[in-house]
């Protein structure tokens, strides 16, 4: 089968300079939104690199821990937070448009389901942070 | 003619798996890791890190997030106008989340 259609090197294509997400205010949130994932990979490496430290001695891992109590690591952690708050609160919106919730025939309303979402996580934090003090010693 | 088979539902299947886990769990981790402990606020040795189920639920934890940054870095890139060396990005991304896997497994095996 031969594809119909005009030749591709013949059309037009309007250049869209590298900053184009600097030109409207929802285009830089989509953007902070998207580089909310580098932030939490960053985070993860981070942690990564301390798992690695105790793979090696205990010695290594608490030093690894000292070491991130200085302003540049608690900056870093900081910054990582935001963005991962801001993933969070951005997934659990879109959440809410992509798995609409229904009650019998009623659709409930996204910001409802979106509340919902934010409710299931801050159980899930409480139990991860019950486990951690329960499993830390 | 038959459809082109791709590989794009496994990374948008492994993006999406990553997104609700980074939005889920990743926040009460930074807070644990990046403050809690180094401030002071609680001790930790490193003992929990040796049960197995923990090790595996770490796994989940750091690799799914990993692909959710490379399906989400790649069009990112591509968006800010580096189409041209598309493909190049797409081994960096999608490579250094396969990477980070056996990484990954390797690392909480030794512990």
């Amino acid at each position: 089968m031969s594809a119909v259609g005009p030749d591709p090197a013949k059309l037009y294509h309007r250049k869209t300079p590298a900053t184009w997400w600097l030109t409207n205010r929802s285009y830089f949130l989509f953007m902070l939104r998207e580089l909310s994932s580098v932030f939490i990979a960053l985070f993860l490496v981070v942690y990564l690199c301390q798992l690695y430290q105790l793979s090696k001695a205990p010695d290594a891992y608490n030093a690894f821990t000292q070491k991130l109590n200085s302003p540049g690591w608690i900056f870093f952690h900081l910054v990582a937070l935001l963005f991962a708050l801001y993933h969070s609160f951005t997934w659990f919106q879109s959440s809410a448009v992509v798995l609409p919730l229904r009650i019998g025939e009623r659709l409930i309303s996204r910001p409802i389901v979106t509340a919902l979402h934010v409710g299931a996580w801050a159980v899930v934090s409480v139990i991860v942070l019950i486990l951690f003090l329960a499993l830390k010693s | 003619m038959a459809p082109e088979k791709t590989m794009e539902p496994l990374w948008w299947g492994l993006f999406s798996a990553g997104g609700v886990v980074a939005a889920f769990l990743v926040p009460i981790h930074i807070i644990l890791v990046g403050f809690a402990v180094p401030l002071g606020w609680t001790t930790d040795t490193g003992a929990l890190y040796r049960i197995w189920w923990v090790k595996l639920y770490l796994f989940v934890l750091i690799v799914l997030p990993l692909y959710h940054w490379a399906h989400r870095f790649y069009f990112t890139l591509n968006d800010m106008g580096l189409k041209s060396i598309s493909k190049l990005l797409a081994v960096l991304c999608y490579g250094g989340a396969i990477v980070g896997t056996f990484v990954t497994a390797w690392i909480l095996l030794k512990i």
